[in-house]
């Protein structure tokens, strides 16, 4: 996958449930749009100054529209990884292997709560600034990361997705 | 503005929380952290009810929806701050083995002595097999491995089974 160059993003305000726009499904959009690559920088900006942060979808930073951005690099739990990248219009077509984790979000920052993702995926998407379909096949924690974005531009959070009653657990700090 | 718990106990029916919520909430009561399950069959709830009224008026609107029925009521003001965030490193403790007493208490004894805090224990009993799952805060100068090794120990000495891990959470 080669990542588009773009432009200079600005970091933007990430959102904290409850908010209408992380519990509303995001709309397909252009990638070739300027607009989508100014989105998609801004998300890459305000990822890498957030600590700790390994993903953000577009409408955390209150724009509802269906963009995410990774970078899971630096994770010890990663196995496959892209780096960081962008992408839009993204659709899983394959999940498999289903594991528990315990996961925290930024737009929810009181709580953890375990959920199951797969550990192996595939992902449809497009890049910033191309018309180009991608496919992206990843395992383990970025597999995990993907789920949890894609399920951000579908309006829900991790707390949408617990594994049960006794699965949401106070969270004592933040990083 | 208070706080109070609301404890409720007895006979699992349809309709238990329905109904408590709706008191409540007819009294201004709005819930902050609660807990409700079964244990063994019999339905439990405790609620921190944050309102302006007062124990008595609590008391009389749940006695009069519960009163004569098999569900036992308990109301009480809590006062006090509550307990400070722990500063500690959180684990998950699983215990289970053949059912005997005292499991729970020498398991808990061995965390209270290691300066362990609590923060939440589930226990089942399923046939013969008895299960404990906790969630525990352990302080920074505690040393882990060595209170593993004493909850090893002990749980040998029960004839049951005990692992520690980390409850580590990856933030997406």
């Amino acid at each position: 996958m080669h990542m588009p160059d773009l432009p200079i993003g600005t970091v933007q305000v990430v959102l904290v449930t409850p908010h209408s726009v992380l519990s509303t499904r995001c709309v397909e959009v252009d990638p070739r749009d300027p607009l989508t690559v100014q989105l998609a920088a801004d998300l890459i900006a305000t990822q890498r100054v957030s600590p700790g942060c390994v993903g953000l979808a577009a409408n955390q930073i209150g724009v509802g529209q269906r963009v995410f951005s990774l970078d899971v690099s630096k994770h010890p739990k990663a196995r496959i990884h892209h780096g960081e990248f962008v992408v839009v219009n993204p659709e899983i077509v394959e999940a498999t292997r289903n594991e528990k984790g315990r996961e925290g979000c930024m737009s929810v920052p009181d709580f953890t709560g375990d959920v199951k993702r797969a550990t192996r995926l595939t992902l449809k998407a497009q890049l910033p600034g191309t018309a180009e379909e991608i496919f992206i096949e990843t395992d383990a924690f970025e597999a995990r990361a993907i789920q949890h974005e894609v399920d951000h531009l579908d309006g829900f959070v991790f707390l949408d997705k617990v594994a049960g009653a006794h699965a949401i657990y106070p969270r004592q700090t933040y990083l | 503005m208070s706080s109070f718990a609301v404890t409720i106990l007895g006979q699992d029916r349809p309709g238990i929380i329905a109904e408590a919520t709706g008191a409540l909430a007819d009294l201004g009561g709005n819930l902050e952290d609660t807990s409700m399950t079964l244990l063994r069959g019999h339905f439990v709830m405790t609620l921190v009810v944050s309102t302006d009224a007062t124990e008595q008026s609590l008391r009389a609107i749940l006695d009069e929806k519960f009163g004569d029925k098999d569900l036992d009521v308990v109301v009480m003001e809590l006062h006090g701050a509550a307990s400070a965030p722990s500063t500690g490193q959180s684990y998950v403790l699983s215990v289970h083995g053949a059912d005997r007493v005292g499991i729970v208490a020498s398991i808990t004894e061995v965390l209270a002595r290691g300066g362990a805090n609590i923060t939440d224990l589930t226990t089942r009993l399923g046939g013969s097999l008895y299960l404990l799952v906790a969630e525990i805060d352990i302080p920074a100068s505690t040393s882990v491995a060595e209170l593993e090794a004493q909850i090893k120990q002990v749980a040998e000495d029960l004839g049951v089974g005990a692992s520690l891990r980390p409850a580590e959470s990856d933030d997406l």
